[in-house]
């Protein structure tokens, strides 16, 4: 009997690290719901129509903006990786600071594949709200 | 006594190995369509005299991104897969439209085979728009995909033949309600198989589908 506990115990464990792959879990769902319809599951972008997120510079030279940029949409042209896009990107406003902070932390780590030092605070992505309003 | 017991132990290790790889593994779903003949899809209509009618795709007119018209005519002896969109969508559209690049890099040199994206934002989408996003997508031929626009009334009345959705709703992101799925009409104008075109393994059954049909004389 105690056999049979350590045997299930060790298979839970088996399933958790075989299913856990990422400890960004909301970050996931949100990019899911929120990103990958347009930039794809892996942040490979859309041809010349929508940007990437995966090994994208425009993430490192616009860090500061990206809170807003996520909040609050763009319109216009940028310029990712050499080449420009001009698609509008909707606002999504009803993230909150917290959600907005899971989210970009598994676009650096998991789709933009940067290394885990430049990973984004809440308090970072707070102050960051407010110089956008 | 020993032996039955490690036999025991043994079973439960299979056991718990198998829930754990089953529980993370999944198995793409086998094709609606196995082989075979495709069915002509909708519901049939029998006359007096007997024969079967089946539903086919109204005639129509529309703009493509070039302002040529497109009609039924160009699909005259061609098989096809059409979608509704707009380019100013802010959910499913791009994941639909990544679908259908796999479709036409599939079958892009296939002469049989043609493509048609329907907007269902005429009044943004002209053909100046559709022609921007068209070659955006890296679609510098316009007689392989055509992006369409036209009367708003026709479009959505069109998507009705094709078992699509295709409305406005100002409740819905970006103002327009719609169904993400493509569509493969066959010679004679009838639908014969639709797949969800934001999941990538129903398109790949989808395209054995129009292999499928292109075997048909």
């Amino acid at each position: 009997m105690k056999y049979r506990l350590i045997y299930c115990i060790f298979g839970i464990f088996i399933v958790l690290y075989a299913c856990n792959d990422n400890p960004y879990k909301q970050g996931k769902i949100l990019y899911s719901n929120f990103c990958a319809n347009c930039h794809g599951e892996k942040g490979e972008g859309l041809k010349n129509l929508i940007p990437p997120l995966l090994q994208s510079d425009y993430l490192e030279q616009h860090r500061d903006e990206l809170p807003c940029l996520i909040h609050k949409g763009i319109k216009g042209e940028i310029e990712v990786n050499g080449k420009k896009y001009q698609q509008e990107m909707p606002a999504i406003p009803k993230l909150s600071f917290f959600e907005i902070t899971n989210v970009l932390n598994y676009i650096q780590l998991n789709i933009n594949q940067s290394d885990s030092k430049k990973i984004f605070t809440a308090d970072e992505v707070e102050q960051g709200l407010k110089k956008c309003e | 006594m020993f032996k039955k017991n490690c036999f025991k132990k043994g079973l439960w290790f299979i056991g718990c190995c198998t829930i754990s790889i089953m529980s993370c593994h999944n198995d793409s779903k086998p094709c609606r369509n196995q082989r075979g003949k495709l069915p002509i899809l909708g519901n049939k209509d029998i006359t007096n005299q007997g024969d079967t009618i089946y539903p086919t795709i109204r005639p129509f007119t529309f703009t493509n991104q070039q302002g040529e018209a497109v009609t039924n005519q160009t699909f005259q002896d061609k098989i096809y897969v059409i979608d509704f969109f707009f380019t100013s969508c802010p959910t499913i559209c791009p994941k639909v439209t990544a679908q259908m690049l796999r479709v036409y890099e599939q079958f892009k040199d296939n002469s049989k085979v043609l493509l048609l994206s329907h907007t269902i934002d005429p009044k943004r989408d002209t053909p100046a728009y559709l022609r921007n996003y068209a070659n955006k997508l890296g679609i510098m031929d316009a007689q392989k995909w055509h992006f369409v626009t036209g009367e708003k009334d026709s479009l959505y009345a069109i998507a009705n033949d094709y078992f699509s959705i295709a409305k406005e709703d100002p409740n819905a992101p970006g103002g327009f309600d719609h169904s993400g799925r493509l569509i493969l009409v066959d010679k004679a104008r009838h639908v014969r198989s639709f797949c969800d075109g934001t999941k990538p393994d129903e398109v790949d059954c989808f395209m054995r589908d129009i292999e499928n049909l292109l075997k048909e004389p």
